[in-house]
């Protein structure tokens, strides 16, 4: 009979960027199941509430992660302003789009030199992360920030994009699809990358359904499912395509989230390109009262936003489920079966951030 | 307005369904949220979130279906007691254990049957029912 044994994975492992805990049951190096436990960095971020009003929590949800910031502030922002039946000016529902297309191409650049990283491409890694710095340079000149921005406000924005930041977009936008291109083969086509991506930790179409599974995890089994075609923002009016893969495999999951900066890439020009002149923000009377739950696209996946208003200065509630948070199953499921040595790898397939799970 | 005109030309996106990103919420009595989360299951919605709320001395409970064909969104909402014992959606959909073992140690929601019930140990946090208010304790 083999023998089982439990593996404690976690919360402090070098492959894992920031704390979750996983028991696995193994037999023979292969996992059997995978039990996970999160919580390390638990923050209360939602019960806040009680103790700042809802103009404050703008700046609460743009802390829940440092690198899905700016969609957090955005998510929260879009369900006061449907309880509170705002009309964002249509400058400022470009620019959001602008600035959370550029939040997922470094996230998704993150991503990538985590994946160089996990399977051991370390000049890889630094490359991502050298290109991501164009972006964060640009961040920082349009906002003022490289992760946390603080635009977002109840009815639009703070800051505006001259015409001279808009070339500076431009010009790096230019420079990173040259240099992505430059990258790419050696994700997809370099033997020992494939070798360690291609059939690894697999998730068919109907188990990620099954699973709840979302983004880029989904959309790499063949999931066509991407809330920005719900149309938020500037989203409606700009041209793109839902990027799916059918392998469901690790290597699906990077092909579609290189795909995904190219598109970033291709609807920030879009949206430069049509850039209304209006305000930049509504005016904002009163309190909110009622409740609303707003879906985004994350650079992780879906992400809900659930506001509950009660007519005074605080809110009764409010709640962010995170994209990491429904991936955890598909995780688990990924893991049954794989290889002990595969177990980091696969971890980071998902992108986890577990600073948004720990809101 | 015709169909066509309510569809973007540029992008495929039904203009009625982009201005709202609106969820419908339909209240029903804690005894029938078996029977409706296996009516939501068979017509393909997929269990996107659960959550709980406490206001005015009462737990509120959404568990928000997703219809990802038609980017339709439904939450079904139970106002119940602290005490009131709820049945775990686990046997159908496995993966609402995550959001029920999270209102179950976060706010004390009574969910009877949750596999796995990982008892308090989702969240490695020592305070018990911390999002529920001292008074309410």
């Amino acid at each position: 009979m083999k023998k089982r044994s439990i593996v404690p994975y976690g919360p402090q492992h070098p492959v894992l960027p920031e704390p979750v805990h996983l028991d696995l049951v193994i037999e023979d190096e292969k996992i059997i199941e995978a039990v996970p436990s999160i919580g390390f960095v638990h923050r209360g971020l939602e019960s806040l509430t009680a103790k700042r009003d809802f103009n404050q929590m703008v700046y609460v949800t743009e802390r829940v992660c440092g690198i899905c910031s700016f969609g957090h502030g955005f998510g929260y922002c879009e369900a006061v302003e449907d309880i509170m039946d705002i009309e964002v000016p249509e400058r400022a529902k470009y620019l959001r789009t602008i600035w959370f297309e550029l939040s997922r191409m470094h996230s998704h650049f993150l991503w990538l030199g985590l994946l160089a990283d996990g399977f051991g491409f370390e000049n890889l890694f630094y490359q991502c992360w050298r290109i991501r710095e164009k972006i964060l340079d640009v961040l920082s000149l349009t906002t003022g920030g490289r992760v946390i921005f603080s635009v977002n406000k109840i009815g639009g924005v703070m800051r505006d994009i001259t015409p001279e930041m808009a070339v500076a977009i431009s010009e790096m936008l230019t420079s990173v699809r040259k240099e992505l291109k430059d990258i790419v083969p050696i994700f997809m086509e370099d033997a020992s990358v494939k070798r360690r991506l291609v059939g690894v930790g697999v998730l068919s179409k109907e188990q990620a359904h099954e699973l709840g599974c979302a983004g880029p995890f989904a959309r790499a089994s063949g999931i066509e499912i991407d809330m920005r075609k719900l149309g938020y923002a500037a989203y409606k009016d700009l041209d793109f395509d839902i990027i799916t893969s059918n392998t469901g495999d690790s290597y699906g999951r990077c092909y579609v989230r290189i795909n995904e900066i190219f598109q970033s890439i291709d609807i920030i020009r879009q949206a430069l390109g049509k850039l209304p002149d209006t305000e930049l923000a509504a005016v904002v009377k009163g309190n909110p009262k009622g409740e609303s739950f707003i879906r985004i696209e994350q650079p992780r996946g879906e992400a809900i936003y659930y506001v509950r208003a009660n007519g005074s200065p605080h809110l009764d509630r409010m709640r962010v489920r995170t994209p990491t948070f429904a991936n955890l199953a598909g995780l688990c499921e990924t893991l049954k079966g794989a290889d002990y040595a595969d177990v980091g790898l696969l971890i980071l397939t998902i992108d986890p951030c577990i600073s948004c799970t720990e809101r | 307005m015709s169909e066509e005109k309510n569809i973007s030309e540029n992008t495929g996106i039904d203009d009625n369904k982009a201005a709202k990103n609106k969820c419908v919420i339909e209240e029903i009595d804690h005894r029938d949220l078996l029977k409706k989360a296996i009516e939501m299951k068979r017509q393909g919605y997929r269990l996107s979130q659960a959550c709980a709320a406490y206001a005015e001395g009462k737990l509120e409970l959404s568990y928000s279906f997703a219809d990802d064909n038609n980017y339709g969104y439904t939450t079904l909402r139970l106002v119940i007691d602290k005490e009131t014992e709820i049945i775990s959606l686990t046997e159908i959909i496995p993966y609402a254990a995550f959001y029920e073992n999270e209102m179950k140690e976060l706010f004390g929601v009574n969910i009877h049957m949750i596999e796995p019930d990982y008892k308090n140990k989702l969240y490695r946090i020592t305070k018990e029912t911390p999002f529920i208010p001292k008074e309410a304790e």
